[in-house]
């Protein structure tokens, strides 16, 4: 069953990334808030001798729990229940934001708050919540911010990467209610003690918390959230009920497998050599904490993703995002530029997976293939591989639609199968270019070239070919 | 050792003194090489764009050109890693997986199986370099170019910021998304100049056409010239 939800680019990638990259300042703030975190976690991971093992056995962890998750999933929801919590499993984000709105409906509440999750962004189950008359609070800085402003994370783990302090300042000042405008300043402190005024008052008061999770541990029926801020603890350990929606790739099959985990996961997100909290559940535990738990395991098009032996390694990830802060195209363009709440090179190879053929076809392309996401990735996904393969996947079932690009892919794979069409051919192709010397001028260079080779002149200048090849050179020094 | 030259189709009909550069290197360390005439593409902007189809004669072409000698040498770290790194998965064979093996980027083949790091080149000029993406993260390349490039009499090596960056070429990444790759572009120019060197040099003569076409735009005077070239130099 393919996945729905926010999953899905609106707009084509290039069309979209033309839009961001007007705005310069976005373009100055991710600039600088990419370089931060990037070379942060380079300095955190230099540090840790056995680095590649780490990685290496994060990825045979993964690559375990993929092999083998029907049974693992029996067993920690036959372990959770046994816990005391309830087990509800959702095909795809409709469902998904279904179970939990009925949940929350039969509580009475008309508010709840939530902990930063992936999972409840990809299945949109903030306006879901809204339709049924609830208001879903964020309560992680970054997240708080982006809802205020009324706009959607650009980012998986610092979903306002895309404003400056100024900018929060602004948004803070207009739409915080109760907020003192006249005295806030866009200090660092100030915006974090008006979020904490902001956000205490619903902590203490609020009856139903929501949360994603980072790990959930098979044997066990544990279920982990890793942060910051402490605002997940308060939203993990307050409210009555608790109501975690979890993506099925998210098991590891024991508590031990949370030693390679916590290391790696700290180091290649925040940065940091471990994150300030670590919250940890199990069922209900009687007197002390929610006495209400359930959790809502997602499909959401991870199935047919399993199904591919080459797309699925993309279930490995951990959502990190350091494959977002070392792209090169997502450091000009931003998160909003690939549409889906999955951004950079993840999202471009789990986007187009979760939600199936037809969409989010672009999303392969939005790259270079330079390789420093597979380089950054703590769970060894070969990002590159698995984008050239998605091509393929969108080639092969365009086959039969005419098409420019493949009528000049096919011509040009017949005529360089053969050594005697291809010499003829760059004979062609010297002597077409003769007429352009003209217009190349004294730097031997074009400033101006017919469709589809103008969008290389836009801004770079195209060479022309010498007088001779090499094989004709080569061929005429060692004719004698 | 019988070495053959792969030149790749773009340094055969665009920058033929590159591989002529190559054959230069190579002589005046005592070594023949050949250049099979049945070579043509090793198929890497069909498989990198989606077409494995389209790719699969070409890989076929080259396993059949080049199966009969001893090492293979191109002057292109992106051409390899395809040979090297994609092959293997498009068309596993027993025959290609031997090719792939004797397949080697320059400095691979003179740092690591010829040993050498001083090829008695000349060049009295100041140079950046800058590693292109598949030579630095697919073949890990590391500093052999730059070994290569600091043993040249007169050369003086200027390092370059945020080296490890992609220019925004990608193939046909710079038609399908020109804008940010020309934005990539932009900031991979601007640290060239910064470097004040008179030559930009790299092991890959398409990115090299993608940095050396921005320059060109903005009328940079630093020059593009692919690394073996200035080796060949005296």
């Amino acid at each position: 069953m393919t996945g729905t939800g926010n999953i899905v680019t609106p707009l084509p990638f290039p069309t979209a990334a033309r839009r961001e990259l007007g705005d310069q300042q976005l373009r100055h703030n991710l600039r600088k808030a990419t370089h931060t975190i990037r070379d942060k976690r380079l300095r955190m991971v230099g540090e840790v001798p056995d680095w590649e093992q780490l990685r290496v056995a994060g990825a045979a962890i993964k690559d375990d729990v993929l092999a083998r998750l029907p049974s693992l999933l029996e067993q920690f929801e036959a372990a959770a229940t046994a816990a005391g919590a309830t087990v509800h499993w959702a095909r795809d984000a409709a469902e998904a934001c279904a179970v939990v709105a009925d949940l929350v409906v039969a509580t009475g509440t008309a508010e709840v708050v939530k902990v930063k999750s992936m999972a409840t962004q990809e299945i949109g189950l903030n306006e879901a919540l809204q339709a049924v008359g609830v208001h879903a609070v964020e309560t992680d800085l970054a997240e708080l911010i982006v809802q205020l402003a009324d706009d959607t994370p650009s980012h998986i783990l610092v979903p306002a990467i895309h404003y400056n302090r100024t900018q929060i300042r602004d948004i803070f000042a207009s739409r915080m209610p109760g907020v003192d405008t006249a005295a806030l300043t866009d200090d660092p402190p100030a915006l974090a003690e008006a979020a904490r005024r902001h956000l205490r008052s619903r902590f203490l008061s609020t009856k139903v918390g929501i949360s994603g999770a980072n790990f959930a541990i098979a044997s066990t029926g544990t279920l982990a959230v890793v942060e910051s801020e402490g605002n997940g603890r308060m939203c993990l350990t307050l409210p009555e009920t608790l109501i975690s929606v979890v993506g099925i790739e998210k098991l590891l099959p024991s508590f031990a497998d949370l030693e390679v985990f916590l290391q790696l996961l700290p180091r290649s997100s925040t940065g940091e050599r471990m994150n300030p909290y670590t919250s940890l559940w199990t069922g209900v535990t009687p007197g002390d904490g929610p006495q209400t738990v359930h959790i809502v395991l997602v499909d959401n098009g991870r199935t047919d993703t399993l199904a591919d032996p080459v797309g699925r390694q993309a279930l490995r990830c951990i959502r990190c995002s350091a494959c977002l802060n070392v792209c090169p195209v997502y450091e000009r363009v931003g998160g909003h530029a690939y549409g889906s709440v999955y951004p950079g090179p993840i999202g471009a190879i789990l986007s187009p997976q979760l939600s199936g053929e037809g969409a989010n076809r672009t999303l392969p392309y939005a790259s270079t293939l330079c390789g420093a996401c597979f380089d950054a990735c703590p769970v060894r996904i070969d990002i590159p591989q698995v984008l050239v393969h998605l091509r393929q996947s969108g080639v092969d079932a365009a086959r039969g639609r005419p098409s420019a690009e493949r009528t000049a892919m096919r011509t040009m794979s017949y005529v360089m199968r053969d050594r005697r069409r291809y010499s003829a051919a760059l004979r062609a192709a010297r002597r077409g270019a003769a007429p352009l010397r003209m217009a190349a001028g004294r730097r031997g260079t074009l400033r101006r070239l017919p469709w589809p080779l103008s969008a290389w002149t836009s801004v770079r200048d195209a060479p022309l070919p010498p007088r001779q090849t090499f094989r004709e050179w080569w061929t005429r020094e060692h004719s004698s | 050792m019988r070495i053959a030259l792969f030149v790749t189709c773009v340094n055969d009909l665009m920058f033929p003194d590159t591989g002529k550069a190559v054959v230069t290197v190579l002589e005046r360390l005592g070594h023949q090489v050949e250049f099979p005439l049945d070579q043509t593409c090793c198929g890497q902007m069909h498989a990198n764009s989606g077409y494995r189809a389209e790719t699969l004669p070409l890989v076929d072409n080259f396993v059949r050109t080049f199966s009969a000698y001893d090492a293979i040498v191109a002057p292109s770290a992106s051409c390899v890693a395809m040979v090297r790194e994609s092959y293997p998965r498009l068309a596993p064979s027993p025959a290609l997986a031997s090719v792939a093996s004797r397949t080697f980027e320059l400095s691979e083949l003179l740092v690591d199986q010829l040993g050498v790091i001083d090829v008695g080149a000349r060049f009295p000029h100041r140079v950046t370099y800058h590693p292109t993406c598949h030579g630095l993260r697919m073949l890990r390349l590391g500093d052999r170019p730059r070994q290569l490039l600091s043993a040249v009499e007169g050369l003086t090596l200027s390092p370059l910021s945020g080296a490890e960056e992609c220019c925004g070429f990608g193939g046909t990444f710079a038609l399908k998304n020109p804008g940010v790759s020309g934005a990539m572009l932009a900031d991979k120019c601007a640290a060239v100049c910064d470097t004040g060197a008179e030559y930009l040099a790299a092991a890959d003569n398409s990115c090299l056409t993608h940095i050396g076409g921005g320059l060109s735009r903005s009328s940079a005077p630093v020059t593009p010239i692919h690394y073996a070239q200035i080796l060949a130099s005296r």
